[in-house]
């Protein structure tokens, strides 16, 4: 753990102190968790009735849907982010000026337009019928910017010679760029690639404000319709919904840090990134290491000045 | 061109809606992101734990899924007829802050090990450590992935528009609803954001040239 640089290992005073910091924040923790339960409890939120609606078979239907739509949306999001990523990120080191300035601006446009905004407009202007597609292509349009940011930084920290050395042997432009610097790219760029692919999942979630039936809709239609005790369980379809989304984001993000530790493994070309979320300055990227990684060079650095 | 001037004075209203609720729930984010972070970094083995849960779980929820339990969830708890940009401003605080306490975290560990051991062999303890070496040395690093930070906060308020708190991008469903032509709406609720981020980032970059500082 490097965070230990910034305090001695405790001693016997210490850590009767830092007992008694636990036992008060442990408590105080627990306190705001207990009291909410109370709250909710005493308002009839944690009521068996209220829980008993999901073994109703149509209501775990209309969950299952939900998941399926939810995975739909964001499968066909993935994929047109991630075609549009590397034509955007192609374009924007393109060698011709127009191409590049073309990129360059569709990227910064769409990136600096909040998501639901993009979607919303594609939706009532051009999909009114097929939320689906308007959801996906402005979850496509925006990650795809993304994507071409994350992809050209990926490029861009190819060492030079590799690029040199494939002109030198005579190869063309695409030829460089397809069998050289996209597939070392791609390789460095894998855990933050996967990063983003996590928020578009998170993000298929804007899809009820455009109708479209995915999980969040779901959730929202089953507590608005189902009445219990003369209530609506809001509590408890948040609850089951929300640890659904919350497994299917933590597996994703559980591939990308097995990919990140996996290519650590490996000695040739250049390693991976840590899996952070993409920046939006694209200079910040190589600033983000891991904790460890950060410090190591730093002493050195101290050591020379 | 006459959507905005027939209806610029709920464009306006929209616009500081926006504004202010960026503005609430970055403070929000800001002050609690740096709390987390200080726990996620201290010697107590709880307040550890709690760090890592608060931002793993914030990180992996939806931000609307957020939303909902601030509207749905947080009134029963505390009282209902809360407003509705309080609600907002807290759904989006709270997702913002886990964003903003990996960011001091990252900030953290890339200040040279020198200065935080300088600091222990002064006598100075975990939390004076932390305030008056650390976090001040942090803040140079800290400020590019803050200010990216800040406007996608600014972007995500548009969600909060979507739970009836006025924004631009309420105004933007209201005029549409009303048939308006939605490329136009879409141009001008665009440049609005637009405004917003580049200011920030402006802001950014300036504060980053005040602190700049070589090495």
């Amino acid at each position: 753990m490097s965070a230990s640089v910034l305090y001695d290992a405790p001693g016997p005073k210490a850590i009767a102190r830092n007992r008694v910091y636990a036992v008060i924040g442990t408590l105080a923790v627990l306190g705001v968790v207990g009291v909410s339960i109370a709250r909710l409890a005493q308002k009839g939120h944690f009521a068996p009735e209220m829980w008993d609606i999901f073994n109703y078979a149509g209501i775990r239907q209309n969950i299952a849907d939900g998941v399926v739509s939810t995975l739909k949306a964001f499968g066909i999001a993935a994929v047109g982010s991630l075609v549009l990523g590397v034509v955007l990120a192609v374009g924007r080191l393109s060698d011709h000026r127009p191409v590049r300035w073309l990129a360059t601006t569709f990227i910064e446009v769409f990136r600096s337009i909040p998501l639901l905004i993009t979607i919303y407009a594609v939706w009532v202007g051009f999909l009114t019928d097929h939320s689906m597609w308007a959801l996906a292509l402005g979850l496509s349009l925006y990650n795809g910017c993304v994507q071409a940011e994350v992809l050209r930084a990926g490029i861009n920290s190819v060492p030079r010679g590799q690029r040199e050395a494939a002109y030198a042997l005579g190869l063309r432009k695409t030829q460089v760029m397809t069998s050289v610097l996209m597939p070392q790219a791609v390789r460095a760029m894998m855990p933050t690639i996967i990063s983003q692919l996590v928020v578009t999942l998170k993000d298929t979630s804007l899809g009820f404000i455009i109708l479209y039936p995915e999980l969040l809709y779901a959730a929202r239609l089953i507590a608005s319709n189902t009445q219990v005790n003369g209530q609506y369980p809001y509590v408890s379809t948040i609850i089951v919904i929300g640890v659904i989304y919350v497994a299917m984001c933590l597996a994703l993000s559980a591939l990308a840090n097995w990919i990140e530790q996996r290519g650590r493994r490996a000695k040739t070309g250049i390693g991976p990134a840590a899996a952070a979320e993409p920046e939006e300055a694209p200079g910040v990227l190589g600033h983000t290491g891991t904790a460890a990684d950060d410090l190591g060079p730093h002493i050195t650095k101290d050591t020379r000045s | 061109m006459n959507v905005l001037l027939d209806h610029f004075s709920d464009f306006r209203a929209g616009f500081l809606g926006t504004l202010s609720i960026t503005v609430v729930s970055s403070v929000i984010a800001l002050l609690l992101g740096i709390l987390i972070a200080g726990f996620r970094v201290s010697p107590v083995p709880p307040l550890r734990f709690f760090g890592t849960a608060w931002v793993t779980l914030l990180r992996n929820t939806p931000l609307t899924l957020l939303f909902l339990v601030s509207f749905f969830v947080v009134p029963e708890i505390l009282f209902p007829g809360m407003s509705t940009f309080v609600l907002g401003a807290i759904a989006l605080g709270l997702y913002t802050s886990a964003f903003v306490a990996e960011a001091v975290r990252s900030g953290v560990s890339t200040v040279p090990l020198g200065q935080a051991e300088a600091a222990r062999s002064l006598g100075m303890s975990f939390s004076q450590t932390l305030r008056l070496v650390v976090l001040p040395q942090a803040t140079r690093t800290v400020l590019p992935p803050l200010s990216s930070i800040f406007i996608a906060l600014t972007k995500n308020s548009a969600i909060a528009g979507a739970f009836s708190v006025t924004e631009l991008f309420g105004w933007q469903k209201l005029l549409s609803d009303q048939g308006y032509d939605i490329v136009s709406l879409f141009f001008w609720v665009a440049l609005g954001y637009l405004v917003i981020t580049f200011t920030l980032s402006g802001v950014f970059r300036l504060l980053e040239r005040r602190l700049e500082v070589a090495r």
